[in-house]
């Protein structure tokens, strides 16, 4: 392992922790409005300040990361299995499959999905809770996130069905599940990771967007997605550095998930 | 002394001459372009079928109207008609127009044309909100010309407020090759793209002129953006890039004001109102104890005294706004009761008044009679700020007493079909831009068999006495022609409509608006259009 | 030759099929989604009950969808698009005008994005040094945690072409696979060889490396068109650009079907094609490989 890869576990412990402990690091919750101090430079009973509802921004970013951190990476995994599945059989399968899988990723990456949402939106009854919407909305990032990765798995797959080891697998007689999950998964892992760490932070800041839906989170239950919805106001955001607390702390997370996810040997190569 | 008041005189007439040169000298100079945005496409440029915001503004800048409502007296006044009479009954008014007016294209302007506009917006298939506010019994409405400067327009039933009704209707020309491109008003449509922009020219023959006798308007031109993102109209207002913004958010006025206060401008309580209602529909698809609840005056009444408006104007609108008191703003001069007092936050005496019906708190949750918990949801449209707060500081509030709210943003088109089609809500949080002065404008709200009586629409019999007493009271209102027993009529049903609660009012906006230093003669008024209502007297 | 002609003809038939399936899926989904039936307009308190009838009707002469879209596509074979709901103007013309404009916004936005990629993931790969391999994912990183309206938004305030903020959306995504991909091929055996023999690093790139990931990296590049059209619908929106992604906005927002379904045809058409092509590039490159 190397210091990098250390580092980088220490960060992602820290940001769990510190996660793990929000009610003893920010006593007052995420939902206590104090109305009296409403938008609050960073002070010391806010060391973050406080939103426009007069709540404590710090406690906000620990109670949001309980929910982003744990449910985007769930749904990453989900998009990149279905992804591995679909786009790694096409490519390796060939032909017709591969046509008419690849035709129907083509129309998954082009669909205004947006209705589908709307209309998921309309099934679920209005006094849902705050944690069952933000589950679907992740589960449906998930479900409908994996088209532009099986796309290059199908190219990756389709290379590596004509090269020699799978031939040779083949002729051998093995079959040929068993050369995929043997031979052909494995070398699928730079475009499988790459879509894993992608898919975090873009899945993150989606269900930000689908609010306007009425999906994700909903009051008073913050996300990282939401803090950083924030920032779209920026023509007024610049004057408060603070603000860009939420984004520094997800680009460093979403670092250090690069560097441990990255092998040893990729990182020097 | 002789010679004191000799140089007294000098003085004076050398100040005048200086103060002419002067005037005269910013006239000549006046040939600016005044630039603001549009926040949505306009839909249409026929003045008759408008029906959106970008749609009226630009009816605005460009359509002559025979009277207009000044926007700082709230008095009509005249324009292309001198004078008109209204008859006892109500159902015909006569006009006696100005001559000598000519359209933009140069085509003389006569009652003509008063006949054609009338006919063509009276027209059953047009369905357009201006055309509709006329109707108020079936029949033709007749047109007949006198003599080119006068007319008389009859109307199949009586129609309340007739004559200030025609400040929303631009006169088009019966001759004009051009159409409705020919107009009578301040500026002509130049260009329009498509999504980006909309160049409005100097009408060279518009009818007014000014002291001087200099012919109006001073600006040469207005170019008007297509920009729905507040945050980047904020941005190119701030570049100088645009010399006014219509209509402010309170946060982005604070943050104006703290550079640069006299830009901004804060015109006092205006007509729009933000309110909640509760699903008082029968056949709603929500289970039947929260009809119950809903359709309860004291349910109501008591959510309503657990609202902290207070708050919700400090908080949300940074002070700029007032708490409502009931369906018309204070700034509605005539129109308002005065004798209504705005309802004090008690959450204390909020549950006291609950108790009576069986509501009852158990381990900080209040319950009905049946045991079951009280939680509903508030909907409310995504992507509005103020509301989203709003809807958060009320879920806070009725925490105070128990009451769970759940609140959920949805895309405008959904949260319509909820409200008006399917009835699957709870309640909802929206507000109400109030244009109208007058009464009978909300027609169609206050009517129990209105389809926009919104918590509870279409009913072919009221439901309620106090819905039935306020229908006969807006028709006494809407038949009466003396204005003291219109008003004595509205001023019950907002007693009412404060008793009851159907809606519950929650804040009357300020009307806040920002104008570059560069525009001279600007004077924002609380209503419509805030900022450019005198646009042919603005100057750059 | 008869072989190839087939072959065409099958591509061509998919294509088709795959256009007309995506017309007819996005006028369902708008369909079925609530909302449908509603329209703003008819909140105006002015509008009286038979108005309020009329614009339901209106939209109800759309609620049956197989009528809607046969009659559709009778129109468009005839050139005749239909007319935007919203906009009440002819939706072939509304395409004309602010196809330009995207057109222009993606291209300069992919190269962009491209010369970015290629830019650090070659320089990540050569430079050998864990630490700026760090730093190139701590800066793509940003760009992927930044929302696309703040891009947007940063765009109008610094007062640089959208294309950079459409480059800047696109780029952290392709940056990762590309670097991916090439750190994969760099740890092959025999290019972990040939550079400890010292082989020149853009031979080792061009004879070596590129040949074994040449269809991934095509791949790639077709989905960054899909990128790029996804990313211009929020940074023209914002940026108050008239091109397609903001009519594809407004017509969602509107439900607009007739729109809709043109934009969402479009929209295929132009993933379609850049998938095509890149999967036409790829087994060629496979091919001459094997």
């Amino acid at each position: 392992m190397s210091v990098w890869q250390k580092l980088a576990y220490a960060v992602l412990a820290v940001v769990v922790a510190a996660s793990i402990a929000a009610p003893l690091v920010a006593p007052r919750g995420y939902a206590k409005q104090d109305r009296e101090q409403i938008d609050s430079a960073p002070s010391r009973t806010h060391w973050l300040g406080t939103d426009d509802l007069g709540r404590d921004r710090l406690a906000r970013v620990l109670y949001g990361t309980r929910i982003s951190l744990l449910l985007a990476p769930a749904a990453a995994l989900l998009s990149t299995l279905l992804a591995a599945l679909i786009g790694g059989f096409a490519g390796y399968l060939g032909g017709a499959w591969s046509r008419i899988a690849m035709a129907i990723t083509d129309l998954f990456l082009s669909l205004p999905w947006l209705f589908l949402l709307i209309a998921a939106r309309a099934m679920l009854p209005l006094n849902v809770s705050p944690l069952i919407s933000v589950l679907v909305t992740f589960l449906l990032l998930g479900i409908l996130g994996w088209t532009a990765a099986a796309r290059v798995l199908c190219a990756s797959a389709a290379s590596l069905r004509g090269s020699d080891f799978v031939r040779q697998a083949r002729a051998a007689g093995i079959p040929p599940y068993r050369v995929f999950c043997m031979q052909v998964a494995p070398n699928l892992n730079p475009v499988l990771l790459a879509q894993f760490w992608i898919s975090i932070p873009v899945f993150i800041l989606s269900e930000a967007n689908l609010g306007i839906l009425g999906l994700g989170v909903a009051e008073p239950l913050p996300s990282w997605g939401s803090l950083l919805k924030e920032l779209e106001g920026l023509v007024s955001v610049g004057a408060e550095p603070w603000k860009f607390v939420p984004l520094i702390l997800l680009v460093i997370v979403v670092t250090s998930f690069q560097f441990v996810l990255s092998r040893q040997g990729e990182l020097a190569a | 002394m002789k010679n004191l008041n000799t140089s007294l005189k000098s003085i004076r007439s050398a100040v005048a001459l200086l103060a002419l040169c002067l005037a005269g000298w910013q006239h000549a100079r006046a040939q600016g372009e005044l630039r603001f945005c549009l926040r949505t496409e306009p839909k249409t440029f026929d003045p008759l079928k408008v029906d959106d915001d970008a749609s009226a503004t630009i009816r605005y800048l460009t359509g002559g109207v025979l009277v207009r409502v000044n926007r700082q007296t709230q008095q009509l006044e005249p324009e292309l008609a001198l004078s008109w009479k209204v008859s006892k009954d109500g159902k015909q008014i006569s006009f006696r127009l100005r001559s000598g007016v000519v359209f933009s294209d140069g085509t003389p302007f006569s009652a003509e044309d008063v006949a054609y506009t009338m006919q063509k917006l009276m027209d059953p298939a047009l369905h357009s909100p201006t055309g509709d506010a006329f109707r108020s019994g079936t029949g033709n409405v007749e047109t007949r010309v006198v003599s080119p400067t006068q007319i008389t327009i009859t109307f199949p039933a009586q129609v309340a407020g007739l004559d200030r009704l025609f400040d929303q209707v631009a006169i088009l020309s019966e001759h004009s090759p051009k159409k409705e491109m020919a107009v009578l008003g301040p500026f002509v449509m130049a260009e329009y793209k498509a999504g980006a922009s909309v160049l409005l020219k100097r009408n060279p023959n518009y009818w007014k002129t000014d002291a001087q006798g200099h012919r109006l308007p001073y600006l040469e031109s207005i170019r008007l953006d297509i920009q729905p993102n507040r945050d980047v109209e904020m941005l190119r207002f701030k570049r100088g890039e645009l010399d006014l913004i219509n209509t402010l958010d309170s946060e982005f006025f604070d943050k104006l004001a703290a550079t640069s206060p006299q830009w901004v401008h804060d015109a006092g309580p205006s007509l729009d109102s933000e309110q909640i209602w509760f699903n008082q529909v029968a056949k709603s698809p929500i289970p039947s104890f929260k009809k119950t609840w809903f359709r309860s005056q004291v349910f109501r009444n008591a959510i309503s005294g657990a609202i902290n408006r207070d708050d919700l104007t400090r908080v949300v609108y940074h002070s700029h706004a007032q708490p409502a008191i009931g369906p018309f703003s204070p700034a509605n001069k005539f129109w308002f009761n005065a004798s209504l007092q705005p309802q004090p936050y008690s959450p204390e005496s909020a549950l006291k008044a609950l108790q009576p019906e069986g509501f009852h708190l158990e381990n900080g949750t209040l319950k009905d009679k049946d045991g079951n918990e009280v939680v509903f949801s508030i909907a409310t449209n995504a992507g509005n700020k103020a509301r989203e707060r709003m809807a958060a500081l009320i879920q806070d509030d009725l925490q105070k007493i128990g009451v769970h709210v759940n609140v959920v943003t949805l895309d405008f088109p959904s949260l319509i079909e909820r409200m008006t089609q399917t009835f699957d809500y709870e309640a909802i949080l929206l507000g109400l831009t109030n244009v109208d002065l007058d009464p009978d404008g909300e027609m169609n709200v206050w009517l129990s068999s209105a389809e926009n009586h919104q918590w509870n629409p279409q009913q072919k019999t009221p439901e309620t006495p106090w819905e039935a007493q306020i229908d006969q009271l807006m028709r006494a209102q809407a038949s009466a022609s003396d204005a003291r027993r219109r008003k004595e009529a509205f001023d019950r049903v907002q007693e009412i409509v404060v008793e009851q609660k159907p809606f519950i009012f929650l804040i009357n906006k300020n009307a806040l608006s920002a104008v570059s230093p560069a525009v001279h003669g600007a004077a924002p008024v609380i209503l419509w259009p805030q900022t450019f209502w005198n646009a042919e007297w603005l100057s750059k | 030759m008869r072989h190839l002609r087939w072959k065409i003809a099958g591509h061509a038939l998919t294509l088709v099929v795959t256009l007309l399936a995506g017309g007819f899926l996005s006028a369902s989904l708008a369909r079925l989604a609530p909302g449908f039936q509603a329209d703003e307009r008819e909140l105006d308190p002015h509008l009286n009950a038979e108005s309020v009838q009329a614009l339901r009707a209106e939209r109800r002469e759309q609620s049956n969808l197989l009528r809607f879209y046969a009659l559709y596509m009778k129109r468009a074979l005839h050139g005749d698009l239909g007319n935007s709901l919203s906009l009440g103007q002819p939706v072939a013309s509304l395409l004309r005008d602010r196809a330009p404009l995207t057109l222009r916004l993606l291209g300069q936005g992919l190269t962009l994005a491209w010369l970015l990629t290629l830019g650090l993931a070659l320089t990540a790969t050569w430079s050998h040094s864990a630490a700026y391999d760090g730093l190139n994912t701590f800066f793509s990183g940003t760009f992927l945690c930044l929302p696309a309206a703040v891009l947007a938004l940063l765009s109008v305030l610094w007062n640089v072409s959208a294309a950079l903020a459409i480059a800047l959306i696109v780029f952290p995504h392709t940056y990762r696979y590309v670097r991916n991909l090439l750190a994969k091929a760099y740890s092959r055996p025999h290019i972990v060889a040939a550079r400890a023999r010292g082989v020149n690093d853009v031979r080792i790139l061009f004879w070596h490396a590129l040949p074994v990931i040449a269809p991934q990296i095509i791949a790639v590049a077709g989905i960054s068109a899909s990128m790029a059209v996804g990313a211009a619908i929020p940074v023209e929106t914002l940026c108050g650009l008239a091109g397609i992604g903001q009519l594809a906005w407004q017509a969602a927002m509107g439900r607009d079907l007739p729109l809709l379904v043109n934009i969402t045809v479009l929209v295929t058409l132009i993933t379609l094609l850049a998938n095509s092509i890149a999967g036409v590039l790829g087994q060629s490159m496979r091919r001459h490989e094997a």
